[in-house]
């Protein structure tokens, strides 16, 4: 026993060094696994607050570029408003709606940290669950598809970005609706990405619109994502891998919306419970 | 004594800064990612004791982490840059040893010593870094291509940041 303990103190550096990187390997695997709120992130408040204060200078530079936006979602939404609908017909009922109900709700919200160089990149907000942020929200601006809200603090929220290569957004094409998972791989730069199982009969064409499908339980359907850039079908393989060229700008992201899913809870809890019984059953 | 600390933590701070406010936003493609902020494991004086190395390192690698929401992963890289260092110093060693009161820098030991002490090290780091990263060996030639890369700048921006530190030096 004394002689392990002695040599255990003479190759103290060694043993030293195993039990902190293990404890490193394990803060990056549970990371990796989990997606719980962790301590040390920049969701927390001390490096957001640096990271914001930064961003606060940054965006400056930007007022120009994120105003011309903003002044054309403005005229955008103008277009929709109910006085720009002039009367075409007199033969107009009203009815009191309740075939409709909001599914879906909004919230603004600053992107106070980006990278787009990294192989897994992540942004930060500054809403946090203060502000009804929770994990797994779907993000979002007006040219297209950002990413998926990870984790949350009071204040802040960090989003895994679209440039991620943990990412799958079920996507479809939008001319004849065929589906596939849409992933960040290895030779995607920041504005390209790769769908794939897209089968062979469908016509594509570069340039063709990508957007998000209606099997995805966080993004709204029809969310623009891109562009087909160009496709091919690898030998052996009965579909396409197309390349598409990204619609959002990640180098210039200022101002996003979060989505809320009301109706989440209820298809998820109704899933589940059918996917159990199916598993009873056999 | 206190000076050496205080000078340390002043370094502590200004790397971490640099590095997480002006690099992290100089984004050149997916290539080109210099982690400068290892030049303060690099500098440590000759004397640190080998366990606080390691401490320092998973210190400033958490650090690091928190600003690029890369838990345990420059940690991860830190800590092994760390754990090399005392070999890679023994290997470059001067036939007389290192003397008292000298630091690992340009201006003590030389350009050439400190390429190859610096380069090896630096390499490690971004090595353990990349691939800790992707968590694959799937992409291994990018990785290495990435690794590559990156430490090349990183090495291109220790060199001219330590020239402009030591002509500082020489004037005080």
């Amino acid at each position: 026993m004394r002689n392990l303990f002695l040599f255990i103190w003479r190759n103290y550096f060694i043993f030293l060094f195993f039990i902190l990187e293990s404890l490193c390997i394990y803060l990056v695997v549970q990371n990796n696994y989990y997606q719980h709120a962790s301590f040390l992130n920049s969701s927390n408040q001390f490096a957001a607050s640096i990271l914001e204060t930064s961003a606060n200078i940054k965006e400056y530079f930007y007022l120009k570029d994120v105003n011309e936006k903003l002044a054309k979602e403005n005229a955008e939404l103008r277009g929709k408003l109910f006085v720009s609908f002039a009367l075409t017909t007199n033969n107009i009922r009203t009815i009191n709606d309740t075939t409709y109900h909001q599914k879906y709700t909004f919230t603004s919200a600053k992107v106070v940290n980006n990278s787009t160089n990294r192989r897994n990149n992540y942004l930060t907000l500054d809403k946090g669950w203060k502000h009804g942020i929770k994990n797994n929200m779907a993000v979002f601006t007006s040219s297209g598809v950002v990413g998926q809200v990870k984790d949350v603090s009071e204040n802040f929220c960090t989003v895994m970005s679209l440039l991620n290569s943990k990412t799958t957004i079920s996507s479809k094409i939008k001319k004849d609706g065929s589906y596939g998972p849409l992933s960040w791989d290895e030779g995607d730069n920041f504005n390209t990405a790769t769908l794939h199982d897209i089968p062979t009969h469908v016509r594509l064409a570069a340039g063709d619109t990508i957007v998000t499908s209606a099997y995805s339980l966080t993004f709204p359907e029809n969310i623009m994502i891109g562009t087909v850039e160009n496709f091919e079908r690898k030998s052996g393989q009965y579909f396409y891998t197309v390349k598409v060229k990204l619609s959002t700008d990640f180098k210039k992201l200022s101002h996003v919306f979060v989505v809320n899913n009301m109706m989440k809870d209820e298809q998820e809890e109704l899933e589940k419970k059918s996917e159990s019984d199916t598993k009873n059953n056999q | 004594m206190i000076n050496t600390i205080l000078r340390n933590i002043i370094r502590f701070i200004v790397l971490v800064l640099v590095q997480v406010l002006v690099i992290k936003n100089i984004e050149l493609g997916i290539f080109i990612n210099p982690f400068i902020y290892v030049l303060f494991i690099l500098l440590l004086p000759f004397e640190t004791p080998k366990w606080m190395l390691l401490l320092i390192g998973l210190f400033l690698g958490l650090t690091i982490d928190m600003f690029y929401d890369t838990i345990g992963m420059h940690a991860t890289a830190c800590v092994f840059m760390s754990f090399l260092r005392p070999s890679v110093l023994n290997w470059f060693s001067p036939r007389e040893g290192y003397e008292y009161g000298m630091h690992p820098t340009i201006q003590y030991l030389g350009i050439p010593w400190f390429l190859s002490y610096s380069a090896i090290l630096v390499f490690s780091h971004h090595l353990i870094l990349f691939f800790v990263e992707i968590f694959r060996f799937s992409e291994t030639p990018s990785t290495l291509l990435r690794v590559l890369i990156s430490s090349l700048f990183t090495l291109l921006l220790i060199v001219v940041s330590q020239f402009l530190f030591n002509r500082k030096k020489e004037e005080e």
